[in-house]
């Protein structure tokens, strides 16, 4: 009787919160929604009239929709692959005992505390420009033609900029996982006769397995919303090479002021998110278990 | 083979030097325990001995050819840790087929090695099972099972039964001795409960403080502790130690009597007591007797049917033969 009633009790203390969020979360889609069927513009906003499936056919139809989809996936799985990557072994090296340890160990999260358009200025301006860049110097040192890295590879710039946001992420949380493995299994397998490599094969990476599933996850939430990055280094271009969903549902609204289009751009991008959010946990999900 | 002979060897962390220079032999086909109080030095050695660590002086020789400077792999020998250390995500099978995989061993020999050893532990029927499904008796035995199949010189165990309960206690400590009746290879084992050490060693090493204090049989070191640290720590309940005017009665300047060389009488004797504690195992009778003048207490082995209970005044007896004497060093005296 008693566990009955705080049963219902707990229910009606936690039901403010959850109908809060639940606000939080339908308002705004029911919101996109409803626009996404308008015809509403905002140079003309008293003109508007009932869209039906227009503006999802408009948007389907942009030459630019599936360019952007591609390149929302190359950003994606490049940033994935460099930053696990690239984690595991910044993880494994600052692991070890070295002078200075707590020194190295901030430097190396520290990119993650600089806000994203500020990030994407400093590559921009200090070291991808082509007159003024670092890579610049370097080239020229060698007597090589600088590179305009955001004319030539506009994708992969902002491939590199966003990965170098968020190697400290996956770095501090692949690190925590790597502190936790226990000392006398790794001389287990040492006696046993594993060398290095298959050590790390063997041990570490089933280790980390479910802390690169987190790093995975949370990182492909904000990874699909790149956004910033690509506003203050390329805008896009050159013509659509760095659009990705969500910047071209950006230009939608607030270049061609179509928030109706914006709105179903919007819905399509929160299909695809569900889709891949799908996938991913189908591939990966039983790690956390 | 095994034959482990270290010469010289020292251990030293920065200025702190936690083992000596120490010389000893470990004959083929022997049961050797280290035995100590917790931070001696036991597990370090055993450590230097499986190539974990490194010697920072003298030579480790297995079966007569310098290791020192070889991998803990090259040295042909197996180690069951404390924490058992199984790899959490193989199953039990790959657990154990580990160290033969790394060896490259061909596939059908792998399986052979495993049915046998698995047959040998009890383990047939968990070798799918992952090590989180275990109990901590069967975690140890795949432990034993992976040191095993790879054929090893010796096999050494740090503490391998530290994490049990005591029944499972006493359950592997009898199987680990039959494994060593039945396999006559080398075994090193580490511990600090002086029981595990006189059941199960051919030979005993006492350690302290880094040192070596005596090295010998069970019933060597029970019979004939060469100082009255050994004396003291071997031997269930502690041997009585006394200074003063009883040492000074043999001629020595510490003398020590076990509780099962007093005899107890409530008529008259030596040394006259009153009992603080009783314990009353059915078999034995420990008794705890206070306000002698000699020790603060004084601790006595009887037979289990005496009728003595707390606070009863008793007259305690030592066998004069069975007294050891000790120098002012704490060195044995003859």
């Amino acid at each position: 009787m008693a566990t009955r009633q705080t049963a219902s009790l707990a229910r009606l203390m936690r039901a403010p919160a959850i109908v809060l969020l639940l606000i939080w979360m339908l308002v705004p889609l029911g919101m996109t929604l409803y626009y996404s069927f308008l015809n509403y513009n905002l140079l003309n906003p008293t003109n508007t009239s009932w869209a039906g499936w227009f503006n999802y056919q408009y948007f389907y139809t942009d030459p630019a929709f599936w360019e952007s989809i591609w390149n929302t996936l190359v950003l994606t799985l490049g940033v994935l692959f460099i930053t696990v990557a690239g984690g595991i072994l910044i993880a494994m090296l600052i692991d070890k005992p070295i002078f200075g340890q707590g020194i190295v160990r901030i430097l190396v999260i520290s990119p993650f505390f600089v806000m994203p358009p500020v990030a994407a200025l400093i590559w921009k301006n200090m070291i991808m420009h082509p007159s003024y860049g670092v890579f610049a110097d370097i080239a020229k040192f060698f007597g090589a033609a600088p590179i305009d890295w955001f004319a030539q590879f506009p994708l992969f710039s902002i491939i590199v900029i966003v990965a170098w946001q968020w190697l400290p992420f996956a770095t501090l949380i692949l690190l925590t996982s790597l502190q936790s493995l226990d000392g006398e299994q790794m001389e287990a397998a040492e006696m046993d006769g594993a060398p290095a490599l298959s050590r790390f094969i063997y041990l570490t990476l089933p280790h980390m397995a479910r802390a690169i599933t987190v790093v995975i996850l949370i990182q492909t939430i904000f990874l699909l919303g790149v956004y910033a990055e690509i506003l203050v280094t390329t805008n896009g271009g050159p013509g659509f090479a760095s659009t990705n969903l969500t910047y071209l549902i950006y230009r939608a609204a607030r270049l061609n002021f179509d928030i109706g289009g914006a709105a179903a751009g919007g819905i399509i991008a929160v299909v695809l998110a569900n889709i891949v959010a799908i996938f991913l946990m189908r591939a990966v999900g039983k790690n956390l278990d | 083979m095994g034959q482990i002979t270290l010469e010289g060897v020292a251990k030293r962390f920065g200025e702190v030097e936690v083992i000596p220079p120490l010389d000893l032999t470990i004959e083929d086909g022997e049961f050797v325990v280290f035995v100590g109080p917790s931070g001696c030095g036991k597990s370090t050695l055993l450590r230097l001995i499986a190539g974990l660590e490194d010697v920072s002086d003298g030579r480790i020789l297995i079966d007569g050819t310098d290791a020192t400077d070889a991998s803990p792999a090259r040295r042909g020998l197996a180690m069951v840790f404390q924490s058992y250390a199984l790899y959490p995500h193989m199953s039990v099978r790959k657990n154990i087929a580990f160290p033969m995989k790394m060896a490259g061993l061909p596939q059908d020999e792998q399986s052979r090695r495993i049915e046998a050893a698995a047959k040998a532990l009890n383990l047939t029927d968990y070798l799918d099972r992952r090590p989180g499904q275990l109990s901590g008796g069967q975690r140890q035995r795949v432990a034993i099972g992976r040191a095993i199949v790879r054929e090893p010189s010796a096999f050494l165990f740090d503490e391998p039964l530290s994490n049990l309960d005591a029944a499972l206690r006493v359950g592997m400590r009898l199987e680990i001795s039959e494994l060593h009746n039945r396999l006559k290879t080398t075994m090193i084992y580490v511990t600090h409960d002086q029981v595990e050490a006189m059941t199960m060693a051919d030979k005993i090493v006492v350690l302290q403080a880094g040192r070596i204090e005596q090295v010998g049989s069970p019933l060597d070191l029970y019979n004939r502790p060469r100082n009255a640290f050994v004396a003291g720590f071997i031997g269930s309940p502690r041997m009585n130690l006394f200074s003063g005017a009883v040492a000074a009665e043999y001629g020595a300047e510490t003398v020590g009597v076990r509780p099962e060389h007093i005899s107890v009488s409530a008529e008259g004797g030596k040394w006259k007591g009153r009992i603080g504690v009783s314990e009353h195992l059915g078999s034995d009778t420990f008794l705890y007797v206070e306000e002698t003048g000699l020790a603060e207490t004084i601790t006595v082995r009887s037979d289990g049917e005496v009728s003595l209970r707390h606070g009863d005044t008793v007259w305690l007896t030592p066998n004069e033969d069975k007294i050891h004497r000790f120098d002012r060093n704490g060195d044995r005296i003859a």
